[in-house]
């Protein structure tokens, strides 16, 4: 400890060279927050799925759609708990980019599954009391301006009215919000009531999207997916159930690779940053070799130096990764107001964790070079040679 | 003036044939906006090849017909009764029966795995007719031959058949009621065509279960043919349609995730620049100061402070420029016509592309390159021009 004024002397030896290394190493560590926190959002769907909850599809695609009685034949087998009916709406609110999901729920059973949506119980008393009720995420409703008590428009993407009009129009009559505020991408939708939905549309009447399965025992998963899905085989509308936590991963994976771009990008900017960090760890060694030298007269051992070089280099860049993951904190939120479908974006303590780890390797990488070049100098050549 | 000019390419001169031993600081600005530069052309390269694979698909004579307020081919009906008005409208091109050329078709997803994978990916299924080079004649069959009418036979489309191992000519694939055999690989000169299935339109009907269409493709007689052909349907009280010219209506089918992919390119370049440039300060400004006398000299032989400024800005500019173009070198060589398949939102269906280094990005790439250059060069060069003559000389 009582070497930290001679370590922080070192590094601010030269004022502005030290500034800008710094402040290019807070803007990699900036960046990579950000990301990160792309990343885990991207992947929040599978790591908060409901470890009780299965997803019931067609087989062949999610777009297909089952018969209203299916629900009925699930719910009546043993283990299964409830089941909610849900379908895809496909709808906007007055352009295509205002875009937002809206399904189509059976909303009872379904807010009985999902305890980590929060609505107060008085507007979950009036969406099931109104029929044409509709409840939203409050981030939606913050983005869009909407109030409970307002006629929401949405245009129909698939499904138009009985009279072919494609503008339907729902009460808003609920705001719901997660538990959990990182939750939030996942549960940015509209929900509305499905005996409204099927009673008005024009067509497809009788059939559901899929179906959302509670199960009584977690354990008893892999059971209850094969009788669901044999309870259809052979039939005009077979089924494939997954665990919930299976179809999120597997929507995910139908983006692509989104991990491996992620991680491309900040591997090129780490690379980048060695060369630019490991130049200043160099050249401030080079310069103070005298210094060094002195040092070494006074007694300090070459380990001594070299730990000190080492101690530089560690305060460098832990300083400047703060810094960059402070500026993230301060910045994700706004981003995460802004960006439609990245509501939960925010700094998890694994990419705290993370950065800092980073930081320590990127200050082994480029101190280590400098400091065994100081531990190896020899007092007389050092002194002479200026 | 002429001997300002002089004294430029003398300074400069000296400058950058002292750049090779400095070889180890000037690589950073070198390696610094190779790696900003890399990586913006890198995403943005993708958001281009998106881009060109829908907005490249069909001709300003077609026009694609779908249900009024449905976004895409998915989320639209079309009866066969509206199919038969559509055909009847005038503008509609016809062969010497007087037969319209219309493709009235369906459109479902199947769920298609990749190998040694069981989660689905999202493919299209479009329900077509044998003859479909009438009106898309880039369609050709490259391998195999196409689909007979009425059986449970598919044709698959080139991009999908090399992002999906599993769709090998020979082989089946679950498309509804069971599994199709795979007859024949198409191609549709690289349009998004190329990343479906395409299977005859009433075996489709049949195993799906479904009367209706989901679309209506039209070669019209000519490209100015659309308004007359548009308002004709448009105001048939039968109808409630959106007519639009099958070049517009793909194209608008790439703009979310291209942007999307731009909002994420030029973030991540503008951060990673703000670093560069940090990085490029502190090379310019340690050049300057290791050539304090040299600049001190030349000023006292009476060179003046603007040859002086504009010699590091250069010195600057070039180390750049040169990390610039390993940058779009690098993307260009790892990237470019690196094949690549995502779930595009805006139809929710998976889409084959190519990433595409193109010039413009390439010179855009460049610009970033200078312009960070420019913005590290130009205090280094103003201190340099700025220094004290006197006090730099005795220094030492």
């Amino acid at each position: 400890m009582k070497y930290l004024p001679l370590v922080w002397a070192a590094l601010w030896r030269r004022r502005p060279r030290t500034i800008f290394t710094m402040l290019s190493i807070t803007v990699a560590f900036l960046l990579y927050a950000l990301l990160s926190g792309v990343n885990a959002a991207f992947n929040a769907g599978v790591e908060i799925a409901g470890a009780d909850r299965l997803v019931a599809t067609g087989r062949y695609s999610l777009t297909q759609v089952l018969p209203f009685g299916h629900l009925q034949q699930v719910r009546s087998l043993a283990g299964v708990h409830s089941v909610a009916g849900q379908s895809w709406f496909g709808g906007y609110y007055q352009k295509e980019s205002n875009f937002f999901p809206q399904f189509p729920t059976e909303i009872e059973p379904y807010l009985a599954m999902y305890p980590e949506i929060v609505l107060p119980a008085d507007q979950k008393e009036a969406i099931l009391n109104t029929r044409t009720g509709a409840i939203i995420a409050k981030t939606l409703a913050d983005r869009f301006g909407f109030k409970v008590g307002d006629r929401i428009p949405i245009i129909a993407g698939i499904w138009p009215l009985a009279d072919g009009s494609n503008n339907w129009e729902f009460d808003l009559v609920g705001i719901f919000d997660t538990k959990n505020p990182k939750e939030r991408s996942l549960y940015e939708m509209m929900l509305f009531r499905h005996d409204y939905f099927d009673e008005a549309r024009q067509f497809g009447k009788g059939t559901i999207g899929w179906m959302v399965v509670k199960v009584d025992d977690p354990a008893q998963n892999e059971v209850i997916v094969d009788q669901i899905d044999a309870l259809f085989a052979n039939s005009p509308n077979e089924t494939r159930t997954q665990t919930e936590k299976a179809f999120n991963q597997s929507f995910i994976k139908q983006m692509g690779d989104i991990g491996l771009i992620m991680s491309s990008i900040i591997g090129a900017v780490f690379f980048t940053l060695l060369f630019l960090t490991g130049n200043t760890m160099m050249q401030s060694v080079r310069e103070r070799v005298p210094e060094l030298a002195v040092l070494k007269t006074l007694g300090y051992s070459d380990r001594a130096v070299l730990a000190l070089v080492l101690a530089e280099s560690l305060a460098l860049c832990l300083l400047a990764a703060l810094a960059g993951i402070g500026l993230a904190a301060l910045l994700l939120p706004g981003i995460a107001a802004k960006l439609p479908g990245f509501s939960g974006l925010s700094l998890s303590p694994a990419t705290v964790l993370g950065a800092m780890g980073l930081a320590v390797l990127l200050a082994l990488i480029v101190g280590l070079p400098p400091a065994l070049r100081a531990m190896r100098l020899q007092i007389v050549d050092a002194l002479a040679a200026h | 003036m002429a001997n300002t000019l002089n004294q430029i390419v003398a300074v400069t001169a000296l400058n950058l044939r002292s750049i090779p031993s400095r070889l180890g600081t000037s690589m950073v600005i070198v390696i610094g906006i190779a790696g900003v530069v890399g990586v913006l052309v890198a995403l943005l390269s993708m958001g281009a090849g998106f881009e060109a694979t829908l907005g490249g698909t069909g001709t300003p004579a077609r026009t694609i017909v779908l249900r009024g307020g449905s976004t895409d081919e998915l989320g639209s009906v079309i009866t066969r009764e509206q199919a038969q008005v559509v055909a009847d409208a005038p503008g509609v091109a016809r062969d010497a029966e007087g037969k319209a050329y219309t493709l009235p078709e369906l459109y479902l997803l199947t769920d298609v795995a990749k190998p040694g994978s069981t989660s689905p990916n999202n493919v299209v299924v479009r329900g077509t007719y044998a003859d479909v080079s009438g009106v898309r004649p880039e369609f050709r069959i490259i391998g195999g031959r196409m689909f007979q009418p009425g059986v449970r036979e598919v044709v698959v489309g080139a991009g999908a058949a090399a992002q999906f191992e599993t769709l090998k000519l020979g082989g089946t694939v679950d498309v509804r009621d069971g599994p199709w055999t795979i007859v024949g690989l198409f191609e549709t000169n690289g349009d998004v065509h190329e990343s479906e299935l395409w299977v005859d339109v009433e075996a489709l009907q049949t195993a799906s279960r479904r009367q209706a269409y989901n679309s209506i493709t039209v070669q019209l007689e000519n490209a100015d043919a659309f308004q007359g052909f548009k308002d004709a349907l448009t105001t048939d009280p039968r109808l409630v349609v959106s007519v639009q010219r099958e070049p517009d209506y793909y194209a608008s089918r790439s703009e979310q995730l291209h942007l999307l992919i731009r909002i994420l390119g030029y973030t991540v370049a503008v951060i990673m620049g703000i670093g560069a440039v940090f990085g490029a300060l502190n090379v310019m400004y340690a050049a300057v100061a290791t050539r304090t006398v040299e600049i001190a000299t030349l000023r006292a032989l009476g060179f003046g402070s603007l040859p002086v400024v504009v010699s590091v800005m250069i010195e600057a500019l070039a180390l750049s420029f040169a990390g610039g173009c390993v940058g779009a070198l690098g993307a260009y060589l790892f990237f470019n016509g690196h094949t690549v398949n995502t779930l595009n939102f805006q139809t929710f269906s998976q889409v084959a592309f190519d990433f595409r280094v193109t010039p413009e990005l390439i010179k855009q790439g460049l610009s970033w390159a200078l312009g960070m250059g420019l913005l590290g060069g130009l205090f280094p060069a103003v201190r340099a021009a700025r220094l004290p003559i006197i006090d730099a000389l005795r220094a030492q």
